[in-house]
């Protein structure tokens, strides 16, 4: 136990005092399995000590840190829902069991089942914009994609490359199977009780002033149907790891599981990959929707059996084709 | 007495609950402030007739804080939930209306400028942090990150910490280390709170109170 402790202490670059036992809300987190790469991510503030990166290198880091931690400023251009890169991967992309993003950055170019295809680092990026962002992604090549490059590979110092064992890598650490009797009244039960106040009953957020504080996580301003994080399983990972904000693995797994069935069995802007009928395109992407509820009826509707790509006035960016090297 | 209390409480409970919500009138609000709720001392001996405050003596700036926040509070002093020995005697006759009349009438008041930021680049840098990006190392997100923008506030929940006082600030953060304040819906305080360290309290107490507060948007 003690071992394990420690090993998170030093999987997260957490003080102690952060995980003393008296706390009245600890931090809980899983433990790295035996054998597997922990990486500490740099901060910004180790960029702007390390004088050995160039100070041009340095600026096109921190404009791809700016464009992952304030991604909105891109809004109707590259995103065209309420998201932020940070909103999913929390802790500035740096933390595990937050869907660190320097992973991309080690083990890529690799084949990747959603597409079928080997995919570069700036085609994952890619893809985030396209689903979860709701958009379009910045021009291959460009200053913008470069940047974004940039941070993750920054991000990635130090880590082996094409190590595939790493600890707090994605959203899986549940597992891919959905408990039996996962329900949508239990979930909306957990909802009430530990989102609402936050996200809202109606699961739309809340803004300030124009700007999204708390993300909605159904409706046209969340992450559409093509997105990682409608798979049960993800969803159920995410918040057990990192929901309520502040108060990660206070949930207990069946709470997760429940209350990610009832947000994904909410309504979202289109899979930019709809063929016109929800339930063909569900199978034809059954390797990814075997995971979601897209195409089956809950409460009597087909879940994205609709024309609504949200604010996005198109269906499927240009960025999104196959590949082949025949 | 105290059985008096919890049905005070519940009654308040299920009237905010209603589908009709009670409406707090400022003018009637004013009066209480000026004469407490008859068995203490009145809300301005401490907060003022303007609601600034006092920052040597911990005195919260109540001025343009969100209306049902202020009455939440209130409410927790006499549930227990907020532990205050100067509070809880002079609230704990008010009855749910009065309660919404001075959260009413402090909502409404002007917020006053913001205190100068004292000569210290480092502390007030430290304390930027903390509140815009946090310490993700210690699990500590930014205070912007549910205070809303600029740590405005966000509704009734998430209060206004920009401009509010720094020994009061730094006072409230100690009470949700030692279990005197657990009013935080869900907890969701409580945990930021420990993990910060004594630097760290220090520093963003300090950013935040020379910060220029904006009146809260529910206030009424």
């Amino acid at each position: 136990m003690k071992a394990n402790l420690l090993m998170l202490v030093s999987a997260l670059g957490l003080s102690t005092s952060a995980l003393a036992n008296d706390a009245k809300v600890p931090v809980n987190l899983p433990a790295p399995k035996d054998g597997q790469y922990v990486h500490e991510a740099p901060t910004i503030d180790d960029l702007m000590a390390d004088e050995s990166v160039n100070p041009e290198l340095r600026k096109v880091i921190l404009k791809g840190y700016d464009m992952f931690m304030n991604t909105q400023q891109f809004r109707g251009e590259y995103v065209f829902n309420d998201m932020n890169c940070k909103t999913c991967h929390m802790g500035e992309g740096r933390m595990n069991w937050s869907g660190p993003v320097w992973p991309a950055a080690t083990t890529l170019p690799d084949f990747r089942g959603k597409n079928q295809h080997v995919n570069s680092l700036e085609e994952r990026i890619a893809g985030c914009f396209a689903y979860s962002m709701n958009g379009t992604p910045p021009a291959y090549g460009s200053d913008d994609m470069l940047a974004m490059v940039a941070y993750h590979q920054w991000l990635a110092k130090s880590a082996p490359v094409y190590e595939r064992n790493i600890a707090g890598r994605g959203f899986s650490h549940l597992g891919k199977k959905i408990p039996e009797d996962v329900s949508y009244e239990k979930g909306q039960a957990v909802f009430e009780t530990n989102c609402a106040i936050c996200h809202g009953s109606d699961g739309a957020g809340q803004k300030k002033d124009g700007e999204v504080v708390f993300p909605p996580l159904w409706g046209d301003g969340a992450y559409n149907w093509g997105a990682g994080m409608t798979r049960i399983f993800t969803a159920a990972s995410f918040i057990k790891n990192n929901m309520p904000l502040s108060k990660p693995g206070s949930l207990t797994d069946d709470e997760a599981w429940n209350v990610a069935w009832y947000i994904n069995s909410q309504e979202r802007p289109q899979d930019p990959r709809y063929t016109g009928d929800a339930k063909a395109t569900r199978e034809q992407f059954l390797n990814f929707h075997k995971h979601t509820r897209y195409g089956t009826e809950v409460n009597g509707q087909v879940l994205g059996q609709h024309d609504n790509t949200g604010d996005k006035p198109f269906l499927k960016p240009d960025s999104l084709k196959p590949r082949t090297f025949e | 007495m105290l059985k008096t209390h919890w049905r005070l409480t519940l009654a308040g409970a299920l009237l905010i609950s209603g589908a009709v919500q009670a409406q707090g009138v400022a003018a009637d609000g004013q009066k209480i402030v000026m004469q407490g709720d008859g068995s203490g001392a009145p809300c301005l001996a401490c907060h003022g007739l303007d609601g600034a405050g006092n920052n040597a003596a911990g005195f919260p700036r109540l001025a343009g804080l969100d209306a049902a926040y202020i009455a939440k509070q209130m409410r927790d002093y006499n549930s227990g939930t907020r532990v205050s020995p100067i509070m809880q005697p002079n609230v704990d006759n008010l009855s749910e209306q009065q309660i919404l009349d001075v959260a009413a009438y402090y909502a409404q008041q002007p917020v006053p400028a913001a205190a100068a930021a004292p000569d210290d680049a480092e502390l007030l840098t430290l304390g930027e942090k903390i509140a815009t990006r946090g310490d993700w190392n210690q699990y500590i997100p930014a205070c912007e990150s549910c205070h809303g923008p600029d740590s405005q506030g966000m509704g009734s929940a998430f209060p206004g910490l920009a401009g509010q006082h720094p020994n009061y600030i730094k006072q409230q953060l100690n009470a949700w280390r030692d279990g005197s304040r657990q009013n935080d819906p869900n907890q969701l305080m409580t945990g930021v709170a420990e993990r910060l360290s004594e630097q760290q309290i220090e520093a963003v107490s300090t950013y935040l109170g020379a910060q220029q507060a904006v009146a809260a948007e529910g206030g009424q």
